[in-house]
């Protein structure tokens, strides 16, 4: 009865992909949730609205990839008593996100974790930063209390507290392993360290400038969060950009995924004590960023994608250029690839460290890379293509042992696939214009875009205001996803192998953190 | 004439101290040259001792007479190691008085003022640190006494400078299988004491990987200073008993002149360049071992000091 619902009533909701939207009671809700579980859909992501100034509810949307179509779940929430009902039990994703919406905009989830996640003092427990009513320039006083830790008790276990400040210059995240010896029991992480209030700031921002607070949500995957915000902008507006623009994007996405794998693969072998990957891949990656800077402006790409087009066109001495620079880059990587595999130290450290099998996987929900390591064959530009990635057909990378050495193998086969899409996409460049205009947008509509960065799949939910301003926007990254899979990776391993399986999963601390 | 035998000592000493820096910035340099990165300049250490000089030192709330005395002990017991050692010449009289077991003993005492001065702060990675220092030591230690043992039964002395003596007066230079032996686990017991790949990462900014970087983290300004000095001084001492175990020619041994020592200097840092390159080549071309192969590694070390004794008195039998 409740998928037949979504058939039913499912209203086509504004996206780069298929997707549809159902306004479901809290009954339905729970029923739904379970019925998509049994169907294996996976929880993409989870957020909530402060509609009380509209009529006096606020929302909760749930947005479930399901084969082939996005399915949003919207459940309206009595603004005085803002409690709905879990989807903790059939979704482990979701209950840091409930805990975080918790956080935010005060709606309680009826069972499960109450812990704050973001709030981390910044604020004090009964002032709700996303609600409307709470204004961005309130100074709070700084409220710190301690952070209830789960305590594994035991003979010989201690713990070890990690962060969030490091002896390296890394990015802040605690870790508080719970160890007997050097093996770890438990791993427990606190995140939310580097919450910025992302989500705030767009409400403060008119549409058509809210790419730019996307691109910087986390700056290592830039392009696809500016991507899937115009992304979602452009179908609100109903505005269509030219083919030459999508394959523009495409390739700017690409060149991301290739430059971060290629960084992390260099990291990989350094966290191993095998420096000269480091230096080698880490040249590899200067090479391409600096290419970046003369082609298209900025080394990490950022702001390259706008409402509409892109930011500058290339013309045919460039593409010979990018082209020139693939085949250098290829031929490196095989031969770096070659090195990798066939060092035994190397292959001793990564094989069988930080195993993720396929059935935590699966019932963790793990995204993007980290799942295509551990035999979960998901990639959205295989399985929900969006433009231009119909036509080029790009195949996804597999692996089912799930340990650093799948993680690692699955960049390599990831890179050299980029690498083959980026001279497709330059080599079949079609003609035209690189900006489009993006018209006006009917307020209190919601438009998704959705891109598969190179951590995963990238969502951004934009519900539009009235005049042409934002009046939410929810950006969600696949670490939310991920990062409780580093936690089941972890157990039964010896605590100074975590670095080298932390870096295999390569998690986004500013993008989770929001 | 005796007076002039103390200068020298003293002298040795100083030559250790000053020229262990200039070795960990040639092995640093080999390293950067080998992995394609440009070189750090051959006086980094130097100015990384002199700006730890200038600053200043903080100390853990809870820290006691121990940690603060710890860097202290350390350096004192490695200089004092560099005075046994017949670096340069075998006029040592610091040596007539300590022999290579109390060599052993030496950076025993080090080892246990490190461990202890690491925990003494109670976090937890200096914790961390010591523990997985003492499992290394305790497999190095009885695998170093075993190399020692090849060096003792060729020449039939504990004393290094009679050593060198024995090797340096054979008449012609003959490989002895049992050095051979005794050799690659003395490299071995080096990479690993040293706190050196594929045992321990020194360049590791990671704080869970960490051995002997662990124990030194909660240390700053001239603390830090002694301890990095010390740690040079380590390798130094290191190379330089290898050197008097397997390849001690250049040393002087005819009483002390002036020229000698002069060729014995040259010798030496001859002998350190090459050195220092091959253990930059082998680092450069070897990932960490996972913690828990290290007491293979290790055993193995052992294994091979073990043989090189049985070679020894099966050849000599």
């Amino acid at each position: 009865m409740s998928l037949e619902l979504i058939a039913q009533e499912g209203r086509r909701l504004p996206a780069n992909v298929p997707a549809r939207r159902v306004a479901v009671d809290a009954q339905q809700w729970t029923a739904v949730a379970r019925q998509l579980q049994e169907a294996g859909a996976g929880l993409f992501t989870l957020w909530g609205a402060d509609d009380r100034d509209r009529d006096g509810m606020f929302h909760v949307f749930a947005a479930f990839l399901v084969p082939g179509e996005l399915v949003v779940l919207e459940l309206a929430v009595a603004g005085d008593r803002p409690v709905y009902p879990s989807l903790e039990r059939g979704f482990p994703v979701a209950a840091r996100l409930q805990r975080a919406i918790h956080d935010l905009l005060g709606i309680r989830a009826d069972e499960g974790d109450a812990r704050p996640w973001l709030r981390h003092g910044g604020w004090p427990e009964d002032r709700f930063p996303l609600r409307k009513d709470f204004d961005a320039a309130t100074a709070c006083p700084g409220v710190s209390r301690p952070y209830p830790f789960v305590r594994v008790e035991g003979e010989g276990v201690h713990e070890i507290p990690v962060g969030p400040i490091h002896a390296g210059t890394i990015e802040p995240g605690h870790f508080r392993f719970s160890v007997v010896g050097e093996k770890v029991l438990r791993l427990e992480e606190r995140l939310g360290y580097a919450h910025k209030g992302v989500a705030k700031r767009f409400e403060a921002l008119p549409l058509l400038e809210g790419h730019r607070l996307a691109a910087r949500v986390c700056g290592d995957s830039t392009v696809a969060f500016s991507w899937a915000y115009c992304a979602a902008l452009e179908a609100l507006a109903g505005a269509t950009v030219s083919p030459r623009t999508a394959s523009l994007r495409a390739l700017a996405l690409e060149r991301e995924r290739i430059a971060n794998h290629v960084g992390d693969l260099g990291a990989l072998g350094n966290d191993a004590g095998f420096a000269f990957g480091l230096t080698q891949f880490s040249a590899l990656k200067e090479r391409m960023l600096r290419l970046n800077r003369e082609v298209f402006g900025q080394r990490y790409l950022m702001d390259y994608i706008v409402p509409g087009g892109v930011r500058s066109d290339v013309g045919p001495r460039t593409v010979r250029l990018l082209l020139d620079e693939g085949v250098g880059i290829e031929r490196d990587v095989v031969a770096l690839r070659a090195i990798y595999d066939e060092h035994a130290g190397l292959q001793d450290r990564f094989k069988g460290a930080g195993q993720l099998t396929p059935s935590i996987a699966k019932t963790q929900g793990a995204f993007g890379l980290v799942g295509r390591a551990s035999g979960i064959e998901q990639d959205l530009r295989v399985t929900m293509p969006w433009a231009p990635y119909g036509e080029l057909r790009p195949t996804a990378a597999l692996r089912m042992e799930g340990d650093v050495a799948a993680r690692v193998q699955v960049r390599f086969d990831e890179v050299m696939e980029s690498l083959r899409l980026s001279r497709l996409l330059l080599e079949q460049l079609p003609q035209g214009s690189t900006s489009a205009p993006v018209a006006a947008v009917d307020s209190d509509r919601i438009g998704l875009g959705v891109v598969e960065g190179w951590r995963g799949p990238v969502m951004v939910a934009l519900e539009a205001g009235a005049p042409s301003a934002i009046r939410r926007c929810h950006v969600h990254d696949p670490s939310w996803q991920n990062w409780p899979t580093v936690d089941h990776a972890i157990i039964g391993n010896i605590v100074p192998d975590f670095p080298l399986i932390n870096k295999s999963f390569n998690l986004a601390y500013s993008g989770h953190d929001g | 004439m005796t007076w002039a035998v103390y200068l020298w000592q003293l002298g040795v000493c100083l030559c250790a101290i000053g020229l262990a820096p200039l070795f960990a910035g040639w092995v640093g340099q080999c390293r950067a040259l080998l992995q394609n990165r440009s070189a750090p300049s051959l006086w980094q250490p130097y100015r990384v001792l002199r700006k730890l000089f200038h600053k200043e030192a903080t100390l853990a709330n809870d820290a006691s007479w121990l940690f603060r005395g710890a860097p202290y002990v350390v350096f004192a017991a490695m200089v004092l190691a560099a005075a046994i050692i017949p670096s340069l010449t075998t006029e040592l009289p610091a040596a007539r008085v300590a022999d290579a077991i109390a060599l052993v003993g030496l950076f025993a005492t080090a080892r246990m003022f490190m461990a202890l001065a690491a925990m003494d702060v109670g976090t937890a990675f200096g914790t961390m640190g010591a523990r997985r220092e003492m499992m290394i030591g305790f497999l190095t230690e009885p695998a170093l006494l075993m190399v020692l043992f090849n060096a003792f039964l060729m020449a039939g002395t504990t004393a290094l400078p009679a050593i060198v003596q024995n090797t340096l007066t054979q008449s012609q230079v003959t490989l002895h299988p049992s050095l051979a032996f005794a050799a690659v686990a003395f490299v071995m017991v080096l990479l690993a004491e040293n706190a050196r790949l594929p045992i321990d990462n020194p360049t590791t900014h990671l704080e869970l990987t960490m051995i002997h970087e662990a124990m030194t983290l909660e240390y700053s300004a001239r603390h830090l200073a002694l301890i990095e000095w010390a740690s040079w001084l380590k390798l130094f001492n290191y190379a330089c008993i290898g050197f008097t175990l397997f390849a001690p020619w250049g040393i002087a041994t005819h009483g002390v002149s002036p020229g000698g020592i002069a060729l014995a200097m040259l010798a030496l840092v001859a002998k350190l360049a090459v050195a220092g390159a091959a253990l930059a080549l082998f680092e450069t071309a070897s990932a960490k071992l996972r913690l828990f192969r290290a007491p293979e590694f290790l055993t193995m070390a052992f294994l091979l000091a073990v043989l090189g004794l049985l070679v020894h008195l099966l050849l000599k039998g």
